[in-house]
């Protein structure tokens, strides 16, 4: 079996071969043709945008209701937080991410008419980043109920409001604890990231279907975006791996290496 | 002595290929069955009616080419096997021989043709434009600036592209995952219409809530032969096909296969498809051949 990586430096218009790989991307051919290879860039930066922008809402929604999902039940304005942060996480962690796009798609704006006006990767941002949020929220509610409850006594031995044990004491030593499988999640959203091309998203997935009806290489084609999936989810890895370390305050939470962790 | 071995090993293939010449035929006869490629949803051509049954103008065809190669071959019976095949399978099947006749929606180009053979062209398909009735459009120069939907994995999306780079046109384009999604697009208003093979317009069309509220318009984009694929390096078998297929046009048969399947209900929902009879199929029934895509679109 040979491969024929010459594929990727073939026109897209009439797949005669073109001069510079990189042609019409770098600019080094002046109004050529694109190639494969520009295409293939092109639909991995649409990949990171979109699972960029799903990591940043999944981040920011996971913390939130994860955290409110522990508040102590003393007032009615918790009772109610508690309520609503669970109904998030079962709601958007037991609906098939799929389904979620296709809702966000199709369903959600023909009721929320600003919605149509939005562009389908935002959609697909948003459908991934709510379903992810659920799973994260479960993850930073697991590593706040790890912590010792002597920390919560201590911080309001200290005279400290609910919102500011949260911020100074609890939040800081919990986030640290669930950074691993906060890794796994972001990762998982990269490789999730494959079901926009469900809703016209001209990604990785898109390109791979599309690219190997045309050029009938389609071992060369999915060779080369699985590479790049591996790749994006992978420095995904190390970058955690980089903040976990970091972050890690000595003789807090025992671990020998963190690199082995994952 | 090298000259020797090789003027031997060029008899030997040519052994080797005068008995697989007659391979599919052999064995045919030898087990009284044969498989036959058909796919699952591509309505009228080929598509199942339920229960593991298949049915379509390509289907119908192909059992009566194998009607035909049955008494050729001197069989009281010839049972038949249907196995629904892919996009992405159907080619490695007919080459490995686990299939012996597709009779599916395959174009038949130049590529494919270097793994399988291809029957003579009964059908040739034409790629259009499908838009709401009420939305005034009636060519691909209307479109400037409109969305225009197609299919993921189709020669559309390239054909499309082909068209913008050549006449200026800008589409915003949308892909649906599969033909279905394609015309939700189309149906939700997320696109102003749909390009794609006209039998798949009308189809959609035909299975939709208000078939009266769309229609296909303006030029024909790309003319694509489909053609019944049998296995390579098999001219035997390839003449018995022709040779049905000659019979079937030269009985005036056509024309009524074709009101059949493209103009009146059919099962197992009686919908109607409703594509009238193209002129490139009519003068491809007239002069029969099995030229590839490329010949077509060259003019």
């Amino acid at each position: 079996m040979f491969l024929d990586l010459g594929v990727f430096c073939k026109n897209t218009l009439d797949g005669e071969a073109v001069d510079h790989c990189f042609s019409a991307l770098f600019g080094l051919a002046q109004n050529s043709d694109p190639s494969y290879l520009d295409w293939l860039m092109k639909a991995w930066g649409w990949t990171l945008a979109v699972a960029g922008l799903g990591l940043i809402i999944a981040l920011f929604l996971g913390v939130v209701m994860g955290t409110l999902r522990t508040l102590p039940i003393t007032t009615s304005l918790n009772r109610w937080l508690i309520r609503i942060s669970t109904t998030w996480v079962e709601l958007f962690r037991n609906i098939p991410i799929l389904v979620q796009v296709f809702l966000w798609y199709h369903v959600i704006p023909s009721f929320v008419l600003p919605l149509k006006s939005l562009p389908s990767y935002w959609l697909v941002s948003i459908a991934l980043g709510f379903f992810t949020s659920a799973r994260i929220a479960e993850q930073v509610r697991a590593g706040i109920q790890a912590l010792p409850s002597g920390q919560t006594a201590a911080a309001t031995a200290l005279g400290l409001t609910t919102a500011q044990s949260y911020r100074y004491v609890i939040l800081p030593m919990a986030l640290r604890i669930v950074i691993p499988p906060l890794t796994s999640e972001s990762m998982n959203l990269i490789k999730n990231s494959s079901v926009a091309f469900a809703v016209s998203v001209p990604e990785l997935t898109l390109f791979a279907m599309q690219a190997q009806e045309e050029t009938s290489k389609g071992v060369e084609i999915y060779l080369a975006v699985t590479f790049l999936y591996a790749l994006s989810a992978f420095a995904v890895n190390r970058v955690m791996t980089l903040i976990e370390k970091r972050s890690r305050i000595p003789g807090f939470i025992v671990s020998n290496d963190a690199s082995l962790a994952h | 002595m090298s000259t020797n071995c090789l003027i031997a090993a060029t008899f030997l293939l040519g052994a080797v290929n005068a008995h697989a010449a007659s391979q599919t035929m052999d064995k045919i006869k030898s087990t009284g069955t044969v498989t036959m490629g058909v796919r699952e949803s591509s309505i009228p051509m080929s598509y199942t009616t339920g229960d593991s049954r298949f049915d379509g103008y390509h289907v119908e065809v192909c059992r009566m080419i194998l009607a035909d190669v049955k008494d050729k071959l001197g069989l009281s019976t010839l049972r038949i096997n249907y196995q629904p095949v892919t996009s992405q399978n159907r080619v490695p099947l007919v080459q490995n021989g686990t299939v012996d006749i597709e009779c599916g929606t395959t174009t038949n180009n130049t590529a494919r043709a270097k793994d399988v053979g291809f029957a003579n062209t009964l059908y040739v398909e034409e790629v259009r434009i499908a838009v709401k009735a009420n939305s005034g459009i009636t060519s691909i120069a209307q479109l400037a600036g409109k969305k225009v939907a197609t299919t993921t994995g189709t020669t559309s999306v390239q054909l499309l592209r082909k068209h913008e780079k050549a006449n200026g046109v800008n589409f915003d384009e949308v892909f649906g995952k599969d033909h279905a999604d394609s015309f939700l697009l189309l149906e939700s208003g997320r696109a102003d219409a749909f390009v794609m093979d006209g039998s798949i317009l009308a189809g959609n069309i035909a299975n939709s809530k208000n078939p009266k509220d769309y229609k296909i318009v303006g030029e024909v984009l790309a003319t694509e032969p489909i053609a019944i694929m049998v296995p390579k390096n098999d001219p035997e078998f390839k003449a018995a096909v022709n040779a049905a297929i000659a019979k079937i046009v030269t009985n005036g048969n056509m024309p009524k296969l074709w009101n059949k399947w493209f103009l009146g209900p059919i099962p197992p929902k009686n919908i109607v498809v409703g594509l009238e009879l193209s002129p490139a199929t009519k003068n491809a029934w007239a002069n029969l051949n099995d030229k590839p895509a490329e010949d077509y679109n060259k003019k």
